[in-house]
């Protein structure tokens, strides 16, 4: 099936000087195997595309039904540095929600 | 020995909602208030205002807001920890002594807490062997050495656990990290010590959950926003700890916003790096290890928290200026909204190349339509109306003030139904570049000094 990962996660993002780094959370239990599954630093890296410079990173916390992404060189430099608007990549978040995947489970 | 202890807390940040604190004091039993200022850019800032007027380089808000609930905190004997001493921990510390003898209270005591502040001893310890190399780039800090504006320890609560046994009913710290100003009290209350890894990680995890105030309790809730009650009422967070090393994240009850596993989970990822290895002057915390229980209606407890053994260096902070930059926008509006915004912006880039003007970036964004999620967004048929904005970045002040001169001219000499540039022209601003490093734990000492009235 296809779903958008808003319907079965939810995020946070925040920043760490040039690296926006987004919490991404399993609605419910059974939707953390999807995430971890589907949701893996290369589709991360290549959703973003031109968005992020550098290296994506994952980190999973199974205990949470999380993973945690680090997205190297994503901010423009960061800090007062940035000329962007989301210069702290607090709406990072919300923009990987908008990941759309194929899936063979059901939800 | 009093159990569980119940620490709340009052501030996420330098600009945090201001009414917070006195609702943590007032609204229900709590034991200590602990209150997070300090954002690397705000050591920069702080040493700046120190520089022109040796008095100041602290929040100086801070001041009157401990003012304010300085009775009601002597009355129901809670105890104030907060890092808004910034470069300048002493001054703060004289500013709200003499606050509370207006007040005429009497047997206050104020723990400061100094030495995290080395911009006066680099050469000093570069001369000893301590490099500084970036952490990010491996860089010697001698490329930056000429230009550093400030250069801070992170400290964590041992310094506080200090003051709080030598009686302190407020402590004021410089640089401390915003986790160890929740973990002091605990470890002061029951006696931790190095070593009690897990329950000083669990400690440190409470206090990350914390250091946000309102992120924990239902703001910037992302899993259902609208689902929260009452944020105009919001409750920041308070932790229930116990002795063990469990905890229990909570909010005083009649109080707006929400504490579910969910608003939890979120404050917990949030600006993390490698979850197995959350790395503080205590120890090493494992986010990976945390177990989350529903306990009631806004109640959720923790448990499970591993530690690993603290590192023997301390991070270390400094900045440097690194040249400027000016942001300004325009407003457009229908017909043609979205073409107006991008022919003003071709025009205003082409003028600066006639003026000769160089940049080491020029960014345009359209608020409205991509202006956070870029190419990831489809773009909408209609657009009614849209904010451009545009910014520059350059080491010359010259040409960054220049560029500043070239937006209000756009509205008489450019697209048309053009508006919103109410602001004057845009100022150059200095760029704040951060330095990270370590430094050998020995080398520095934290002081702490007890005044009293």
């Amino acid at each position: 099936m296809h779903i958008r990962l808003i319907d079965i996660a939810h995020a946070r993002s925040g920043d760490k000087g040039d690296t926006a780094n987004i919490g991404l959370i399993a609605r419910e239990e059974k939707h953390y195997p999807i995430l971890k599954k589907y949701v893996t630093a290369e589709r991360v890296k290549s959703f973003f595309g031109e968005m992020v410079k550098g290296d994506v990173e994952r980190f999973e916390l199974p205990n949470l039904g999380a993973l945690n992404f680090l997205l190297h060189g994503a901010l423009g430099g960061g800090g007062t540095k940035s000329l962007m608007t989301d210069a702290q990549g607090k709406t990072f978040a919300a923009a990987l929600l908008r990941m759309e995947i194929d899936i063979e489970e059901t939800v | 020995m009093k159990e569980p202890i119940r620490i709340a807390s009052g501030q996420g940040f330098w600009g945090d909602l201001l009414t917070a604190p006195k609702m943590q004091v007032t609204k229900g039993p709590v034991d200590y208030l602990v209150m997070d200022y300090l954002a690397e850019v705000t050591m920069s800032i702080m040493q700046k205002q120190k520089k022109r007027d040796p008095s100041l380089g602290y929040a100086k808000d801070l001041v009157p807001l401990i003012a304010d609930i300085l009775p009601d905190c002597i009355d129901r004997n809670v105890k104030i920890i907060t890092n808004g001493g910034g470069v300048n921990p002493q001054a703060c510390a004289e500013a709200i002594l003499a606050s509370a003898r207006e007040l005429g209270i009497k047997g206050l005591k104020i723990g400061v807490v100094t030495g995290d502040d080395i911009l006066e001893r680099m050469d000093e310890f570069r001369s000893q062997g301590i490099e500084f190399r970036n952490m990010e780039t491996g860089e010697d800090v001698g490329v930056i050495a000429d230009k550093i504006s400030s250069a801070n320890v992170y400290f964590g609560a041992f310094p506080i656990v200090d003051a709080l046994q030598q009686g302190a009913d407020i402590v004021i710290t410089g640089r401390t990290t915003d986790t160890g100003l929740t973990l002091a009290p605990m470890i002061y209350e029951y006696g931790w010590k190095e070593g009690d890894w897990d329950k000083l990680a669990a400690g440190t995890i409470a206090g990350h959950i914390m250091e946000c105030g309102g992120q924990a309790t239902g703001g910037n809730f992302s899993a259902d926003w609208k689902s929260v009650p009452e944020l105009e009422n919001i409750g920041f967070p308070i932790t229930e700890a116990y002795a063990d090393g469990s905890i229990v994240i909570t909010k005083h009850e009649g109080t707006g916003g929400l504490v579910t596993q969910q608003t939890v989970k979120e404050q917990l990822l949030y600006e993390i790096g490698d979850p197995g290895n959350y790395i503080t002057p205590e120890t090493i915390a494992d986010f990976t290890t945390v177990q989350l229980s529903d306990d009631g209606p806004d109640r959720v407890k923790m448990t499970g928290v591993k530690g690993k053994p603290c590192t023997d260096t301390y991070k270390v902070s400094m900045s440097y200026a690194d040249g400027y930059t000016a942001v300004s926008t325009l407003t457009y509006t229908w017909p043609d909204a979205f073409e107006k915004a991008k022919a003003a912006d071709t025009i205003l880039r082409k003028r600066l190349e006639n003026l000769g003007l160089k940049f080491e970036e020029i960014r345009t964004e359209f608020v409205g339509v991509n202006a956070c999620h870029g190419h990831l967004v489809s773009m909408p048929d209609h657009i009614n109306e849209v904010v451009l904005r545009f910014g520059v970045r350059g080491k010359d002040f010259k040409m960054v003030e220049r560029f500043g001169k070239e937006i209000a001219p756009l509205i008489l000499t450019g697209p048309p139904s053009v508006t919103g540039f109410a602001g004057g022209r845009p100022k150059p601003s200095e760029v704040i570049a951060f330095w990270p490093a370590l430094m050998p734990k020995n080398a520095v000492t934290p002081n702490i000094i007890i005044e009293q009235i």
